[in-house]
């Protein structure tokens, strides 16, 4: 069996995930975000804890974990970089960055060798008004550019601290896993309210001072 | 009732033809109700609907509110509704063209292979490509690969490209077998069926979905490339395994079993069997007899068939009295029978007794008075009752038929009791609630178990190792109103029991000691008299004849290793002039002096009784001029001038069918004094179907999708053992010792479980017995 | 006249700390919250039901017709889920109002669940955005250390819990039985219907599944009523919504304004196509709803005015493209986000997809043979309505749509490679790709 970094914290971090659903099988899915954050991966080790905490098969954690495209079959790198390949943000450079990339890291679709970084195309992530996009360990990089895209690498290989346009200071995937396994990591509050291409309409409301009309008396 | 079923009714139209069905009812069922058949892959009758295949689309020109709908619907899942209309693809272009699209859609990915993949023949998507789809495809890309094929267990090859992703083998894991060792995994165009790989083990019903593929994508391995189905010649039949009593369709081609499948059978098995039942069918070719052998200067020799009979008709009418007979528990009703009348008719003696695993004297009462005979409930009454509590009795191992049935029955509501010392994972498919009972302990915590008239008790064939708990189980019923049913392992045991292979007990549950039963028999035999004395039983006969006491056995299809103390059954061989009736060079045919062989279960018909007595057909499969052991017992006892008239199956069961049930009084049931026990660890065991068993030899294949034998204790008592899980433990009997790894389990302190039928050696041959003490030890790591 | 602009979930979008509840509570919120606790639970349905709300998340099913399904005399427990799994390609304005305003949705979820009478919501957020799952779990601490979320909530009586919950990526799970499926802990697999989620929904109860924007529009109803919702918008099409302006236009982004508004209007506000360049399609409300061009230009966005030009309102998400795109290049990629989010449960959406990306590609690639244009419509038409979810409809829509305008560009696909018909690199908004 390939090594496992789950321990008996890990197994009383995914009981506490049970512990929020009426059915313990609903918490299949943050567990397996759980087990990435340990693992780097959905581990074999990872499969069967959760097969037994749950009470249902391997088989059948392993048809979920296959089923959803955030769980890894390979282990992941240091950073995840998805490049947004759906119509929209393909045809506004996101192609090209992707070819860029890919080029740069000698990856597709995989991880670096130094296991660095995991290289993905991803489908479109609900951030079309900020074409092009990277997400890097499932934080915005918006209105991306080569420039940008280069710089992105850099910082992120010398260990400089990036930030996203919409999120907080990268730190790795494996972290945001373990917050979208939904343990908390204190960092609401970094980052900006919203982008640019957020405020579009209500700045313009502003300007001209348009507003909805007034409401009811109370 | 048939009020009920009229206000129920729905009336629609389908293809022009009015039809009315219980409401509820899916368009695909009530088109079938009228002949129409609609092509389908996903819908299967057993399975709940899923829709997923799409290949069943029909034209709704009205859903009973007078409005239709614009595109083709699937009709495995919609509902029928009054008023409502459709139109089949043999009366709708629409229907026509969507079932067309779809079925050219299945195929862009399905590999043209058909020359040489098994299902041909006899494939649903062959079929109905030929009849619902379009002559030639449109598709000119790439077809999905995949290397090929999956080892899914060790008996399961899955060919994915062949998979049209219908999921009925998932969901038959999932609802009928409560077993998903397999699941659909990824998604879209890469979405598959898939193991674990690294899973234990499987299900014990898992070739029910290499039946149920309506492609050829789950092969089984001893199956594969090995006929054609157009080659094959099928006879419908009963399974010989256990006592669920399944219907068979057993295929052959040229005068050889090829394959078996679970025969359709509403009332018990419906559309399924268990492996064993499916894929142990090889080993009578092992190491048959070929010809009688007749022991010459201490060697077994080759005889005629006339020499055999006469060596054989001398040695017995020598012995006189001083005889036994141990037929075994798997013979057909007729074959118990003609044993029966032979150890009366030609031999004169009441030492008979088929349980060639451990029983007891209670037993042998409880058989006579209670199972000889019995109303029992059927499988459709487990569907029914509120409470199945279940007395050292694991459905699953131990008639594996019965489990399903309960998880149909659990999913509609039933609540199972289970009473056992360990709790087990078949168990909690059930949703059972689990009663810890020390091994022996049965009655006593019967009692406390609330038990009315919608509860039934199933006691298995442990239930003779716990003193008073088969006498409990009749009396609980009696007070509660509840129902009972004593569901033995072997195929034979009920055949056996009422045909009177029991030495207290005649044909109809005849009691040896009442003279009027024996006048019934002798009469009917056209004998003088019957002996009057109960018999020995087998554990009496093994031991006289070990002792030198008997002159003669006869013994049918028994495993030695099956008794509980082999050794000194191979000594009353040794001793007593032994016929062997056996198709396999067994151990006990081995020592015998004469050896008469065999007909296989598919060469000769007759019938099985199963746990709810239900007769099963056994039909001859392939031809064959081998003799079953009626015929060979009727040729024995002519020559001994002691004839018993049976040279045929139809003979005996009319003979048999002839003696109906006795009226009169039986014994009392008893209870035997409970043996005593040492200070120490209790033994708790069973037979699992795919362990060590005859049956299954030369079923390499299935013997390797068995999960791996193992010893159970609680955590406390492996704790006050000094072992811990994975621990290689040795368990020791008075004779012999196991090593088995250690997995700790929830069960009742200061027991241990092993297999009964372990690989390295069954109970008989360690000297251990359930409920009684064993020495447990740590061997290492 | 209403303004042409009408920022209500939008108003406090960019300004500080506006993601937090101190800035929250500070600016008008949970105003409609108590409101509606002191009012009767039917009172707060239908008071929704006859504002008009039509669901934001692309079927446009009332939403107070939708929880009035709940079956109330049921005892099983009743549950809340709103659905965050924001993924239809062009959609982007869940995730901004989350990361911007989450009290809004937070505040929505206390009144619709006392509306129909829920003590247990989810809220099932898309994986693939971790600062929107962030936000939301500290605005959801927050609620409870505020006591909107708890027991007790304001010392009503009402219980209320809530819980957070992030996917893994699949764009199937924003179909509500999917959902219901994958926050079950399974495959996210539409189940079959009936029974419906109202009756049997999560675990096997009523349960209701409303999207951010819907939930997060409650509040603005309970505190203004259903006459000031219903001054906005058209007659079936009540209130404002936010329209997502994307691609090739001066200034994309995020537009709150009535139901109804023309796409004129708001390419207008957004500055127009980029500048030197035309129109060439836009989809109306995400890839699955049927593309439109030029000549749509003054339809009315709203449920009746694009249903009557044949596409549909879907998500409000206008991905707009100019001369430069390839249309066959865009249909082939949306044609493989279908192929790749297709769940693989039926034949028509497994089997179909795939097939159209093989011709699409051949098309785009220049190797098309000549009927392929045919073959495609066939396909489409063998899929279109047989499938067991809405899903490879989406996928039929925006081929067929696509080869409805530009049927020759589809056909140039038998000579030419689109790349050389429509140079890539004169679509991307920057200069170079490749290094």
């Amino acid at each position: 069996m390939a090594q496992s970094n789950i321990d008996e914290k890990t197994i009383e971090e995914l009981k506490q995930i049970m512990a929020r659903y009426p059915q313990p099988r609903s918490a299949l899915m943050p567990m397996l975000h759980l087990v990435q954050s340990v693992d780097g991966v959905v581990s074999q080790r990872g499969i069967e804890v959760i097969a037994e905490l749950v009470g249902i098969t391997e088989a059948q954690v392993q048809g979920v974990s296959t089923f959803y495209t955030q769980y890894l079959k390979h282990p992941g790198g240091k950073h995840h970089i998805g490049v947004c390949s759906t119509s929209l943000c393909a045809v506004m450079g996101g192609d090209a960055l992707y070819d860029r990339i890919s080029k740069r890291l000698g990856v597709d679709e995989g991880t670096t060798e130094d296991g660095m970084f995991t290289l993905e195309r991803v489908e479109c992530n609900a951030a079309c008004d900020f074409a092009p996009v990277i997400m890097v360990n499932w934080e915005f990089m918006d209105n991306m550019t080569p420039e940008k895209a280069d710089k992105l690498l850099d910082d992120l290989e010398a260990g400089r601290p990036v930030k996203p346009t919409r999120g907080a200071t990268i730190t790795s995937w494996r972290d945001n896993e373990r917050l979208l396994a939904g343990f908390y990591d204190g960092k609401a509050d970094e980052g900006v309210s919203a982008g640019e291409a957020s405020l579009a309409g209500v700045e313009i409301a502003r300007e001209n001072n348009w507003s909805a009309p007034k409401g009811e008396a109370k | 009732m048939t009020d009920v079923v009229q206000t129920d009714l729905v009336t629609l139209t389908i293809d022009d033809t009015q039809v009315s069905v219980p409401k509820g009812t899916t368009i695909i069922r009530a088109a079938e109700k009228i002949g129409i058949a609609i092509p389908r892959f996903c819908d299967h009758p057993l399975l709940d609907p899923r829709g997923s295949c799409r290949q069943c689309l029909v034209d709704v020109l009205d859903a009973g509110n007078g409005r239709g709908f614009p595109a083709a619907q699937a009709s495995c899942t919609m509902t029928v509704a009054e008023g409502m209309v459709v139109r089949t693809q043999f009366t709708s272009e629409k229907a026509k063209k969507a079932q067309a699209g779809i079925m050219e859609l299945l195929l862009i990915n399905h590999p043209l292979d058909c020359p040489i993949c098994d299902k041909a023949g006899e494939c649903p998507l062959q079929n109905q490509a030929m009849s619902v789809g379009r002559g030639d495809t449109r598709f000119d890309g790439e077809k999905r690969h995949y290397p090929k094929p999956l080892e899914v267990t060790p008996q399961l090859l899955l060919d994915r490209e062949r998979c049209i992703l219908c999921a009925r083998c998932t969901r038959f894991v999932e609802e009928i077998a409560g077993d998903p060792f397999i699941s659909l995994a990824s998604r879209g165009r890469n979405q598959q069926v898939a193991v674990y790989p690294e899973a234990e083990s499987g299900s014990l019903y898992s070739g029910n979905v290499v039946q149920i593929c309506p492609v050829g994508a789950f092969t089984a391995k001893s199956y594969r490339f090995n006929a054609r189905p157009f080659d094959l010649v099928s006879v419908d039949t009963t399974c010989e395994h256990c006592a669920s009593g399944c219907s068979l369709r057993t295929d052959q081609r040229h005068g050889k079993v090829r394959r078996r499948l679970a025969g359709f059978n509403p009332e018990v098995n419906e559309e399924w069997n268990c492996d064993k039942g499916r894929f142990a069918f090889a080993s009578g070719h092992i190491d048959r007899v070929e010809t009688p052998l007749v022991r010459v200067n201490g060697e077994l020799q080759p005889a005629s068939w006339p020499e055999a009979i006469r060596a054989a008709a001398a040695g017995l009418k020598k012995a006189g009295d001083k005889v036994g007979v141990l037929p075994g528990g798997r013979l057909t009703l007729e074959n118990a029978y003609a044993y029966s009348k032979f150890a009366r008719v030609a031999l004169g003696t009441n030492n008979i007794d088929y349980r060639s695993r451990r029983g007891s004297k209670e037993e042998a009462t409880f058989l006579l008075s209670a199972v000889a005979g019995a109303t029992t409930p059927s499988y459709a009454d487990l569907e029914t009752a509120k409470q199945v509590v279940l007395v050292a009795f694991d459905p699953e191992y131990e008639s594996p038929i019965v489990q399903l049935r309960l998880i149909k029955a659990v999913k509609k509501g039933l609540k199972v009791v289970n009473l056992s010392a360990i709790r087990t994972s078949r168990s909690d498919k059930l949703k059972a609630e689990w009663i810890p009972v020390e091994p022996g302990a049965e009655a006593a915590a019967l009692g406390k178990v609330k038990l009315d008239a919608d509860s039934i008790i199933l006691v298995g064939e442990r239930g003779a190792l716990a003193a008073g708990a088969l006498k409990a189980v009749v009396e609980a019923a009696n007070k509660s109103g509840a129902r009972w049913a004593w569901i033995p392992r072997r195929a034979g045991e009920i055949g056996a029991v009422e045909s009177g292979c029991l030495p207290n007990a005649l044909p109809g549950g005849r009691p040896v000691a009442d003279v009027k039963a024996r006048v019934d028999v002798a009469t009917a035999w056209g004998l003088e008299t019957i002996p009057g004395n109960v018999g020995l039983d087998a554990v009496e006969i093994v031991n006289a004849g070990a002792e030198g006491l008997l002159d003669a056995l006869v013994i049918g299809g028994v495993e030695l290793r099956d008794l509980p103390d082999p050794a000194a059954a191979m000594q009353a061989i040794d001793r007593s002039f032994t016929v062997s009736l056996e198709n396999r060079l067994s151990q006990a045919a081995l020592l015998a002096d004469v050896v008469l062989p065999t007909a296989l279960i598919e060469e000769q018909s007759g019938h099985f009784l199963n746990w709810e007595h239900r007769a099963g057909v056994v039909n001859k499969v392939v031809k064959s001029s081998a003799m079953t052991d009626l015929e060979i017992l009727d040729l024995i006892a002519t020559e001994m001038d002691a004839p018993i008239a049976l040279d045929s199956t139809e003979k005996a069961s009319n003979e048999w069918a002839g003696f109906g049930n006795w009226e009169g009084e039986r014994p009392a049931l008893e209870t035997e004094p409970i043996e005593a026990q040492p200070e120490g660890v209790l033994l708790t065991a069973w037979s699992e179907p795919l362990w060590a068993s005859a049956a299954n030899d030369g079923e390499e294949n299935l013997a390797a999708s068995a999960r791996a034998e193992f010893a159970a204790l609680s955590e406390a008592t492996a704790k006050s053992l000094g072992l811990e899980a994975g621990d290689e433990v040795s368990v020791s009997g008075d004779v012999a010792s196991i090593r088995l790894p250690l997995q700790v389990r929830e069960m009742v302190d200061g027991t241990i479980w092993i297999p009964a039928n372990s690989r390295q050696g069954t109970l008989g041959e360690l000297g251990a017995a359930v409920g009684h003490v064993v020495t447990v030890a740590k061997e290492g790591k | 006249m209403t303004d042409l602009l009408t920022p209500v979930l939008t108003e406090n979008w960019g300004k500080d700390k506006s993601w937090t509840y101190d800035f929250y509570a500070q600016h008008g919120g949970f105003e409609a919250a108590k409101k509606a606790l002191k009012m009767k639970p039917e009172e707060v349905m239908n008071t929704v039901k006859d504002a008009g709300l039509r669901g934001r998340g692309g079927a446009g099913f009332p939403t107070g017709v939708k929880w009035s399904f709940i079956p109330q005399a049921n005892p099983k427990p009743k549950y809340l889920i709103v659905n965050a799994d924001e993924s239809e390609p062009g959609t982007c304005k869940d995730m901004p109002l989350l990361l911007a305003s989450p009290h809004l949705l937070l505040e929505g979820i206390v009144i619709s669940a006392y509306a129909v009478n829920c003590h247990q919501a989810y809220i099932y957020i898309r994986g693939e955005a971790a600062h929107v799952a962030r936000r939301m779990q500290a605005a959801v601490a927050s609620m409870y250390e505020h006591g909107w979320f708890g027991k007790d909530i304001q010392g009503t009586g009402f219980d209320l819990d809530v819980t957070v919950h992030s996917g893994a990526g699949a764009y199937i799970c924003g179909e509500e039985t999917a959902l219901l499926e994958s926050l079950e802990g399974r495959r996210g697999q539409p189940r079959l219907k009936p029974p419906f989620p109202a009756v049997e929904g999560l675990f096997a109860s009523p349960t209701v599944v409303n999207n951010v924007e819907s939930i997060s529009t409650v509040p603005s109803i309970i505190k203004n009523g259903v006459d000031w919702f219903a001054s906005m918008g058209t007659e079936k099409s009540n209130g404002f919504t936010i329209y997502s302006i994307s691609g090739h236009v001066a200034r994309p982004g995020q537009y709150e304004a009535p139901l109804g508004t023309t796409f004129r209007q708001l390419l207008q506000l957004a500055g127009g196509i980029r500048k030197g360049h035309q129109l060439k399609f836009f989809t109306p409300g995400g890839s699955s709803t049927p593309m439109l061009t030029e000549e749509h230009l003054d339809t009315p966005l709203d449920f009746e005015g694009l249903a009557a030009v044949g596409s549909m309102l879907g998500t409000k998400a206008m991905q707009t493209f100019d001369e430069t795109t390839s249309v066959v290049r865009t249909t082939t990629r949306w044609a493989e986000f279908y192929q790749h989010e297709s769940c693989g449960k039926c034949t028509p959406c497994r089997e179909g997809t795939q097939w159209l990306v093989q011709i699409l590609k051949k098309l785009e690639a220049g190797q098309g043979e000549e009927g392929d244009v045919d073959k495609l419509l066939a396909v489409c038409d063998d899929i279109n309505g047989l499938s067991f979810c809405t899903l490879a409809g989406g996928a039929v829509s925006c081929v067929t749509s696509a080869i409805a305008h530009f049927r020759p560009e589809f056909e140039l696909g038998y000579t030419t490679p689109a790349w050389e018909a429509f140079p890539y690199e004169k679509s991307a908004l920057f200069e170079g790709g490749v290094k």
